[in-house]
């Protein structure tokens, strides 16, 4: 086990305009589960790599705990990838197929069975170890192949889009697994996804890249609520928060019909203009005017609703993926699934509380406003 | 949703294939033979209007990719199954939504590893396996193909003229990129060989080959052969301007390996007295584009070489070393390749590919000399071979899709 550390770690293609990965840092802690989600062309994939030894790092350096394994080859870093698509092997027992491996490598037999029981009893296969793979279930088969990567017993497991290949239901399953695993082991574990909900479900903590760059690095529940920037507050988080750029007044925020207050510490460092982003739970609707917001669908959840409508109010801004019209902007609010509007009804929302459910980004650099 | 099939060129009998039921319970009619074993997906095989199509269902994302991946490949000159389409949008009869479905056509005359382990009795073929899969593998990794998932099972194996050829069916892993990087060809080295040792184990846990066969040993000749292929066909090579001779013995051995140097990049140093020489363009299939141009046959490149230097035999017993090439070449297709191909009888000859029958008819000739002391006539070789050994030999293109692991297997001797 073993710490990983990200020093200004930079990865050019050749030809390429740019850095795939622009000056990574990132500590990892030992036993962490660290997990890097963005969009496609992130670099997030890429950066997995180069702590696999399977992207050469062109600047900075990667420690895997006091070692510098920047130039070092994949065999040589003691990481696993693991994959998904191991194959079991019909006629061998699923000891050995948790084992060979470990055979090829030169360890003797009672260090294999030592350590394909120890992982057998991680992974409840202690009472299949002798039968074969047809004789178990396809939860059962997946855990074997999870046996193979953890048998090897390696510093840190690596893992790049591990669910991608399943359905949804078993991708759900999955997932819950292989943080229960990772907890259980305590292996240090760097795991990639475009996902943002696995990676929130999953992560002890999760980077968020964009075009090479960290964007913020935290807890979930801290990315959740402190988004460091509009990307982050755009991308996390389900449905996306809303963003509207809005003009700032005394005292606070222009929405709609009303002025929403906003602490003077804030205010003060904002130009005429901000950025305003309101998670879907932190609106409500409201009698005294606000944002008018003309109810296009509604999703009943059971004892929530997600209103999805319309509005004229603030302009969107351009990179969030609700974007509408130039004069129509999209709004998502969750509401009580008991009180639930019609389709075509205009509503008037505003936030909830005062200002403490509402974040203020800086509309030119996109960087949150801090009191 | 509607049925939603992708393919290259139209083909209107897909449409009568079984789309609302999951590819598991499709009936046996319909099927070439049923493989059984565990997969990590659902693969059948289908004769439709005389072509075997294999069909993987996987999720419709990855099945496109594949699909994409594979007409890359194909368009890259790489040795991989053609892709026929994709087909997406099922449903059961109640709605359900399936998984989409690959479809690839079935590769002639090829075989599954294991297939051709259990029919060999000849203990090297396992090694010659390795040695076909490591070629296709630095064939793919010169064109920047990261196959991630590196098995004798995810390649299939064609007969040539004793050796094999390896051709990939699995790209679902697959990335293309410019270049690859060292430590990605590692990767896919170190993968190859564990999956392989690990599918020998696995025969050899089933008793389908020989308890002396050493997995982790043949495993291991993987990286050997890929090592010294790689470093021939991509190295820089040193020496001084009196050594230009050199440039020329290079492109021989390329050559001799199978492989044409389409650029060579030459460099001197400051005072000329060095040359620096490195194969830039290397393209596989020397011997049988050859073959090709003077005969128009269309053969593994093993099969070719074996072809051409019969060819040459025929120049040289009838001296004709002056005479023009392609002229030669074309009296010996029409005097000597055509009819030994044709001496077999139709129902035996899709048992063997007709390049693969005069490279046997060859080295029965070969067998008959030797016994008998004497030179025979390629056509009374033919005759002798088609009698005697033909009949016997199992139908390559008959194993398609059986269940190769439950194969019975013959002692060796």
């Amino acid at each position: 086990m073993a710490t990983v550390t990200y020093d200004n770690a930079t990865r050019i293609y050749p030809g390429a305009d740019g850095p795939s990965v622009d000056k990574l840092n990132i500590d990892i802690q030992d036993g962490e589960f660290l997990v890097l989600v963005g969009p496609s062309g992130s670099g997030k994939s890429t950066a997995l790599r180069m702590l696999a030894g399977l992207e050469e790092v062109n600047e900075g350096r990667i420690l895997i705990g006091d070692r510098d394994v920047t130039n070092l080859s994949p065999k040589d870093r003691d990481v696993a990838m693991v994959f998904q698509n191991y194959a079991l092997y019909p006629h061998m027992s699923v000891a050995d197929n948790m084992g060979f491996a470990l055979k090829i490598a030169g360890v003797s037999k009672t260090e294999i069975r030592s350590r394909v029981e120890e992982a057998a009893k991680i992974l409840d296969l202690t009472q299949y170890l002798d039968r074969k793979p047809k004789a178990l279930s396809g939860g059962q088969r997946q855990r074997v192949a999870m046996g193979r990567a953890i048998v090897r017993s390696p510093q840190v497991f690596l893992m790049d889009e591990p669910l991608s290949n399943l359905d949804a239901k078993l991708r759900v399953q999955t997932r819950t697994q292989i943080a229960s695993l990772q907890r259980r082991l305590g292996v240090t574990t760097v795991y990639v996804t475009h996902d943002q909900v696995e990676a929130m479900t999953m992560g002890d903590r999760v980077a968020v890249l964009k075009d090479g760059i960290l964007q913020q690095l935290d807890t979930p529940r801290r990315m959740y609520d402190h988004p460091n920037n509009v990307f982050v507050a755009g991308f996390i988080g389900s449905p996306a928060m809303n963003l509207l750029e809005e003009p700032i007044r005394d005292g606070g925020v222009q929405l709609g019909s009303i002025v929403h207050p906003v602490e003077q510490s804030k205010l003060a460092k904002a130009e005429k203009t901000a950025i305003v982003g309101i998670r879907p739970e932190d609106l409500e609707p409201t009698t005294e005017g606000g944002i008018p917001v003309e109810v296009d669908v509604v999703e009943e959840l059971g004892a929530d609703a997600y209103i999805y409508g319309r509005t004229t109010v603030g302009n969107q801004p351009g990179d969030t993926q609700l974007a509408g019209s130039d004069d129509e902007k999209q709004i998502v609010a969750r509401v009580d699934g008991r009180n639930v509007p019609d389709k075509g009804q205009t509503i008037h929302f505003k936030p909830k509380g005062q200002g403490d459910h509402l974040h203020l980004f800086n509309p030119e650099s996109g960087e949150r406003i801090e009191s | 949703m509607a049925l939603d099939i992708t393919t290259a060129r139209p083909w209107p009998a897909l449409l009568d294939l079984p789309w609302r039921l999951p590819l598991e319970e499709w009936p046996e009619d319909r099927l070439a033979a049923l493989p059984r074993g565990i997969s990590r997906h659902v693969v059948r095989f289908v004769r439709l209007e005389g072509r075997v199509v294999a069909i993987k269902e996987i999720k419709d994302d990855i099945a496109r990719r594949e699909y994409a991946m594979l007409r890359m490949l194909r368009r890259l000159d790489q040795p991989a199954v053609e892709p026929i389409g994709v087909v997406s949008g099922r449903l059961t009869r109640d709605g359900e939504p399936l998984d989409a479905c690959l479809l690839t056509r079935h590769l002639q005359f090829s075989l599954p590893y294991r297939a051709m382990l259990s029919q060999s009795l000849r203990p090297e073929t396992a090694t010659r396996l390795i040695d076909a899969l490591a070629v296709l593998l630095v064939r793919l990794h010169l064109v920047g193909f990261w196959w991630g998932d590196v098995s004798l099972s995810n390649a299939l194996f064609k007969r040539s003229a004793g050796e094999f050829s390896a051709y990939l069916v699995d790209a679902e892993t697959g990335e293309l990129q410019d270049r690859l990087s060292n430590g990605q060809r590692e990767h896919d080295l170190d993968i190859a060989r564990v999956n392989i040792a690990g599918e020998l184990m696995d025969l050899q846990a089933g008793g389908y080959v020989d308890e002396d066969l050493d997995p982790i040993e043949v495993s291991d000749r993987i990286i050997q052969r890929y090592t010294v292929l790689w470093t021939e066909l991509t190295e820089v090579e040193r020496f001084d301007l009196g050594e230009r001779w050199r440039v020329d013995e290079r492109i021989r051995r390329l050559n001799a390996l199978g492989f044409d140097v389409g650029e060579l990049d030459i460099t001197t140093d400051f005072d000329g007295a060095t040359i620096q020489i490195q194969p830039k363009i290397v393209d596989a299939g020397h011997h049988s584009r050859r073959l090709l141009r003077l005969t128009g046959l269309d053969v593994e490149d093993n099969q070719a070489r074996r072809l051409l230097n019969d060819l040459d035999s025929y120049r040289a017993a009838h001296d004709r070393q002056n005479d023009d090439e392609e002229q030669v070449a074309h009296d010996w297709l029409m005097q000597v390749y055509e009819p030994v191909t044709r001496t077999a009888p139709p129902e035996m000859r899709r048992k063997i590919e007709p390049a693969e029958l005069f490279h046997e008819v060859l080295e029965h000739r070969w067998y008959m000399s030797e016994a008998a002391k004497r030179d025979f006539p390629i056509e009374e070789a033919a005759r002798d071979y088609i009698a005697k050994v033909l009949p016997s030999k199992p139908d390559d293109s008959a194993v398609v899709g059986v269940d190769t692991a439950e194969m019975p297997v013959r002692a060796r001797t």
